[in-house]
Order: C-alpha cells, then sequence, then structure tokens
C-alpha cells in the first residue's frame, strides 16, 4: 500500500475531483438560469407587487387613485365582507374535488388493470378536452344544463329537480368545477395505480385477503400518492377559480375568484380589495394544503 | 370456502397444463408431494417453475387439470381461500407497510389475536428483529427476502411454496437460511416446495427433487438417485457435470451393453441405460473417472484424449481433456496415489472407470 502510494502523485487525482464538482456545480447554475429568471421576472416580482397594492389607500375623492401605504384594513375588510364567498371557493372546490375522486378513482382502476388493450383509447379520452379551450368546454356545460337541454327535460320529466333548474345554480358550478379538472385526478391516481406492482396485490389475495380486503390493505394504500397529488391539483385550481361560477352559477352568490376579478376590472379604485383578497386565498390554500398534506401525506410526498 | 382453507394431506398436480396465449407454459404435468416433505423444483429460467407455483397458489388458473391438497380439489377457487403461502420471487413485500405489519397481514387476515406476536417471533427467525419498524424500501434484496420468508412462514400453511427465496443472499447467509428453513419444515412438518436454480441447493435441501425443463418434468426422485443415474441428457447435464459422448450399441455381455464410443468399446448395466439397442449418449461423472497416462489393460472402459488443463485444488485434481470429436471431458481426481500423476497440456492420457458407474441416455430429440 504505502509502496504504491509513494510512487503515485498523489494530488492529481484529488484536483480532478474537484474541479468535477465545480464544473457541474457551474453547469447545474446554468441549467437552472433560465427557469429562474422567468420565475424571478414573471413570478416573484409581479407577487411583491401585488402585495404592495394589497396595502395602498385610495386618495379620497378621486375613485381609481391609490398612494403608497401599510394599510392592513384592506386584509380586515376583504375578509370581513368576503367572508360568505370564501366559504363558498372552499365549500363548492371541496365538494367537486370530492366527486372527481369518486368518478376518477374507478375509471383509474379501471385504465390501469381492467383495460387492457383499451387502455391507449382510454387516455386519449381523458386528454382530449384538453385540445380544446377550457372556456369553450364551460360554454357546452352551460348548454347541456340548461332548461331546454336533454338533462334538465328528462329529470323534470320524472320530477326529480325541486328546483325545475340547474344552470345557474351552485348544482351547475360544481357539476363544472368536477368536470373541468376531472383528468387532473385521474391522471396521477393512474400513474400511481400503474406504477403498483402486480405481484404485491396478488400478495394480498395469498395472505387470506379477499378481493375487497386486498384493495382497502393493499391497493388502495398504495395509490395513495397519487390520490394526495390528484385532490391537490384539483383543489387548488377549483378554489381560485371563476369561469365555472361565471358561466354556470346564479347571479348572487358568488366565490372568491369572481369577487377578485370584479374587484380588478369593474369596480374602480378596488384594485388593494383584490390584491388583499388574492392574497388571503393564496395564504388559506396554502394553510389547507399543508394540513392535508402533514394529515394524509405520505414521506414521498412531504 | 372454510373447506379449502382447512384442506390437509399431500400435494397432488394432475395433468395441470397452462397454456398463454401463444406459449404453452407448462405441459401436462403430474406429481405429487407428500404431506410435510421437502420437494424441490429444479430447472432453468423460463421453464415453468413459477407459473407452476402459481397454479398451487391460485394466482394462475391451469388451463387444463387439477390441483387437490388431500383430497380437496382446489381447482378454480381463489388464493385468499387456500391454505397455501408463497415467498415470491420478487419478494412482493407491501411497500406501505412497516416490516412488522408486513409478517402480520397474514395473521390479522386470519384474525388471529396474537398476530403483532407471532410476526416478531417469525422475524426473529429470519434475524431481522432489529429492522421491524422500517420500510421495505429501507432494507436491501437479501433483508427483503428473508423478510419474505418470514411473512409466508408466519402462517404455517398446508403448503409453503418458496420461489427462489434465497436467491439474493450471500454464501454463508443463505447455508444459514437453508438449514433454518429445513430445520422449520422438519419441527413444523410443514409441505415445502422449493424452487431454485441451484442444485446444490435443491439437493442439500430437498427430500425429491424434480428436474423441469420447457415446461414438463423430466425426471423426479431423491436427490441421490437423480445424480447416480440420470435418466436424460438433460438430467445429466444439470444436475451436476457428466462427462458424455454419443455411441453405438455394438451387442451384449452378460448384464452389460457393449457400445463403441469416440473408437473404444465401453460396458453398461442394462439397468443402467434408458435404450437398449442403436445409437446412445453414453455418461460417467468425473468423479468416477481415473487418469492414466498409459492404456490399461484390460476390457474396454477407458478412451483416450489430449490434456488440455490441469489444475491442482488442493483436495483433489481436475483435469479437462479434448476427445476425438472435439467435445471436453472432465477428471475430477482425489489425490489419493502417492506418486502424481505427471500430465501436462497436450500430452495424450487415457480415462478409466468402473463399468457399474456409467449410464446411458437417449440421444435428444430422438426419445419420443
Ligand atoms: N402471463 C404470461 N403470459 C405469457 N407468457 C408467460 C406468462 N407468464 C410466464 N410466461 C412464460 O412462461 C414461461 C415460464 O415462465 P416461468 O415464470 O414459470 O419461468 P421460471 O421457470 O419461473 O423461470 P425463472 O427461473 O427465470 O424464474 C416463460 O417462457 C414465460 O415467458
Ligand atoms: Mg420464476
Amino acid at each position: 500500500m504505502s509502496a504504491l502510494a509513494a510512487h503515485t502523485p498523489t494530488p492529481a487525482p484529488a484536483g480532478g475531483d474537484e474541479f468535477h464538482t465545480r464544473r457541474n456545480g457551474k453547469m447545474a447554475f446554468l441549467l437552472m438560469l433560465p427557469g429562474l429568471l422567468w420565475l424571478g421576472l414573471f413570478f416573484v416580482l409581479p407577487l411583491y407587487q401585488l402585495f404592495e397594492v394589497s396595502l395602498q389607500s385610495r386618495y379620497p375623492g378621486y375613485p381609481g387613485y391609490y398612494y403608497r401605504d401599510l394599510n392592513f384594513h384592506n386584509y380586515a375588510q376583504a375578509l370581513t365582507d368576503y367572508a360568505p364567498h370564501f366559504a363558498r371557493s372552499f365549500g363548492y372546490a371541496g365538494l367537486a374535488t370530492f366527486f372527481a375522486f369518486v368518478l376518477a378513482y374507478p375509471l383509474a382502476y379501471a385504465m390501469a388493470f381492467k383495460a387492457g388493450k383499451w387502455r391507449g383509447l382510454m387516455m386519449i379520452c381523458v386528454i382530449a378536452p384538453f385540445f380544446t379551450s377550457f372556456i369553450l368546454r364551460t360554454f357546452a356545460w352551460s348548454q347541456i344544463l340548461a332548461d331546454e337541454g336533454f338533462v334538465v327535460r328528462f329529470l323534470n320529466f320524472f320530477h326529480l329537480l325541486p328546483s325545475e333548474h340547474i344552470i345557474n345554480t351552485p348544482v351547475a358550478v360544481i357539476a363544472g368545477l368536477t368536470y373541468n379538472f376531472l383528468p387532473f385526478m385521474v391522471l396521477p391516481i393512474y400513474a400511481s395505480l400503474e406504477r403498483a406492482d402486480a405481484r404485491v396485490i396478488e400478495a394480498g389475495g395469498d395472505l387470506y385477503a379477499n378481493g375487497f380486503t386486498t384493495f382497502r390493505t393493499v391497493t388502495l394504500p398504495m395509490s395513495m400518492p397519487g390520490v394526495l397529488a390528484g385532490t391537490l391539483l384539483t383543489f387548488i385550481p377549483a378554489a381560485g377559480d371563476f369561469v365555472n361560477m361565471e358561466l354556470l352559477g346564479p347571479q348572487r352568490g358568488k366565490m372568491v375568484g369572481n369577487v377578485i376579478n370584479d374587484q380588478f376590472l369593474t369596480v374602480p379604485g378596488g384594485y388593494p380589495i383584490a390584491a388583499a383578497l388574492s392574497f388571503t386565498l393564496m395564504a388559506a390554500i396554502l394553510i389547507l394544503v399543508f394540513l392535508y398534506v402533514r394529515r394524509f401525506g405520505t414521506e414521498e410526498l412531504v | 370456502m372454510a373447506g379449502f382453507r382447512g384442506a390437509q394431506g399431500n400435494l397432488r398436480l394432475e395433468n395441470v397444463t397452462k397454456e398463454f396465449t401463444d406459449f404453452l407454459a407448462v405441459d401436462d404435468l403430474s406429481l405429487e408431494v407428500p404431506r410435510g416433505s421437502f420437494f424441490a423444483l429444479l430447472g432453468p429460467s423460463g421453464c415453468g417453475k413459477t407459473t407452476t407455483l402459481r397454479m398451487v397458489a391460485g394466482l394462475e388458473q391451469p388451463t387444463t387439470g387439477r390441483v387437490f391438497i388431500g383430497d380437496t380439489d382446489l381447482t378454480g377457487s381463489r388464493p385468499y381461500e387456500r391454505p397455501v403461502n408463497t415467498v415470491f420471487q420478487s419478494y412482493a413485500l407491501f411497500p406501505h407497510l412497516t416490516i412488522r405489519e408486513n409478517v402480520a397481514f397474514g395473521p390479522k387476515r386470519r384474525k388471529q389475536k396474537d398476530a403483532l406476536k407471532l410476526a416478531d417471533e417469525a422475524l426473529e427467525l429470519v434475524q431481522m428483529t432489529q429492522f421491524a419498524g422500517r420500510k421495505p424500501a429501507q432494507l436491501s434484496g437479501g433483508q427483503q427476502q428473508r423478510v419474505a420468508c418470514a411473512r409466508a412462514l408466519v402462517n404455517h400453511p398446508e403448503v409453503l411454496l418458496l420461489d427462489e427465496p434465497l436467491g439474493a443472499l450471500d454464501l454463508k447467509l443463505r447455508r444459514e437460511m437453508q438449514v433454518e428453513l429445513k430445520r422449520i419444515q422438519t419441527e413444523v412438518g410443514l409441505t415445502f416446495v422449493h424452487v431454485t436454480h441451484d442444485q446444490e441447493e435443491a439437493m442439500t435441501m430437498a427430500d425429491t427433487v424434480a428436474v423441469m425443463n420447457q415446461g414438463r418434468i423430466e425426471q423426479m426422485g431423491p436427490p441421490e438417485v437423480l445424480y447416480d443415474l440420470p435418466k436424460t441428457k438433460f438430467v445429466a447435464n444439470f444436475v451436476g457435470q457428466s462427462n458424455m459422448g454419443e455411441g453405438k450399441i455394438t451387442g451384449t455381455d452378460g448384464d452389460f451393453l457393449v457400445a463403441e464410443v469416440y473408437g473404444s468399446t465401453v460396458r453398461i448395466r442394462k439397468d443402467r441405460t434408458t435404450v437398449q439397442s442403436g445409437n446412445l449418449v453414453f455418461g460417467v461423472r468425473p468423479e468416477k473417472v481415473k487418469v492414466s497416462r498409459n492404456k490399461p489393460e484390460g476390457i474396454g472402459n477407458d478412451v483416450r484424449g489430449i490434456v488440455k488443463d490441469v489444475s491442482f485444488i488442493g483436495v483433489a485434481t481436475s483435469y479437462l481433456l479434448e476427445m476425438p470429436s472435439g467435445t471436453t471431458w472432465s477428471v475430477y481426481e482425489q489425490n489419493l496415489d502417492l506418486d502424481r500423476i505427471d500430465l501436462k497440456p497436450g500430452d495424450e492420457a487415457w480415462m478409466i472407470w468402473d463399468a457399474g458407474h456409467a449410464f446411458g441416455v437417449e440421444i435428444e430429440g430422438e426419445q419420443s
């Protein structure tokens, strides 16, 4: 050993190694740079600006004009005036997430385990809606759920609709949200089921668990990372959505997204309130997601 | 359902065939494993070992044929109804459960109250107690394999199927686990069906070894018998080594057949060959052969070759010799002689054996 060491010029390999890691670090930085610049320019900067706006105050007597301030009253006002809107946002988004899960899980399960050669086709069907615009598809739903549409006519024929309408009710909004975010629920659940080792599921049967018990104790827990991702991908955008409410919902009883939209675009001098609402919404979602992941998260995701 | 779960007795496969869409994986296989015995299924990769086990476990249904335990016909019943557990080739541990929960899974499903205690005992058996709280992903392959063994063993099934359960272990641990498995098997009196590539493992552990090839059982029997008298060329090559050469039967001599092999005359006992006339493959095990520089006196049972390699191993010396046809024979000679035979590569030498050790099998492809 020592003889060998004496003969080799030791610093060379070490120096080479160091050079290598430093080069790698530089490379990583260069690769990340465009993304970081993009993020800084188009996300962090506007976010900061939004935060600043959320603390501005109005010039009395000049609607539409503000001055820089630290007006935390905006937040208090946003919360007190629009608490019901927040509640609706989270309530509707929660329901839509629930329904999307109920619809998506069997679909994803069938795609992963039962579809056989139809799997590709089913996948295309799940993704196909993305080829038309979100707005257009939501408009299509306003037709489907319209009073003259076949759904309402059919239900009314059997006197199953107490109010005789679906369009312009919360039901239509939740239906729209569920529909629009369904693929975001299906795909991660499918991915996690697809990745599950068939032998592991068989092991459940081999160890005395019947079909349902195997599902409950093996398959479902193994797909939890997908369920978690799917519910987040559905709930987060649904809670901030305003298009479904705008196109399918009632005139009164809007969601936070609509208020923000109105405050920004139609109410003169609404900027600070809109900004404060945006920030509150973001914070609320972050907290909810954090609690949710803490409660149900698996190690892989946290 | 309780009927299936309570089945007891010998494991019996009757004319079981499994055909996948375009592939015959198991071909008309029949076997009987006596209750409480250790049965080894030995065969090359892809010969249908796993498929056979899966049909016993109920994870696959035979295309035709039936599977019995004792008098209970298990064909068509579901895996969870059978008193059978499997150690999967790929371990198949539940990734979301800890090691202890993995092992307790079976007992819990059978509503055993002390499931966790049983699990701990089983883990101790495979020396995995200290990892009980970990998840499978945090274990090495060999550790996972031992957990897989514990997870199946803990249930004390009527039949335990082990699909290469020791493949990922190092030699030392492998020997330990072999002893441990064998001990559990004899102590608890379970029927073990043990699949392996490793003929040594099969021979040391099993009461009965079945050699499988292309979905069929080539030969089945106690390890000694299988080694001493292979019935096919495949078995002769797969179980231990064999020196073989094609020959032609020329006559008989009392209890012996006389054949021409590599230009020499050799004798084979009539009850040690599956062919009685025509062409055959002649074989003899390397350790039954001696080398000599000169043609021995007497009648036959020798062939001539060119020495290709000599390696001294200590307890023995191993020679490789090239036969006239180009095939290589090996000789494994214990260093019993006082003066060593001084052979070098390139030398001409004679190989001699006792006629009683020779065997004859059919030339492959000629058998029906
Ligand atoms: N589901 C299947 N569909 C089609 N062919 C299959 C299927 N399962 C197994 N086979 C084929 O059946 C043959 C036997 O497979 P099997 O898994 O039983 O082999 P094995 O003896 O266990 O091999 P190994 O020692 O490599 O595990 C293989 O040729 C395999 O390709
Ligand atoms: Mg196999």
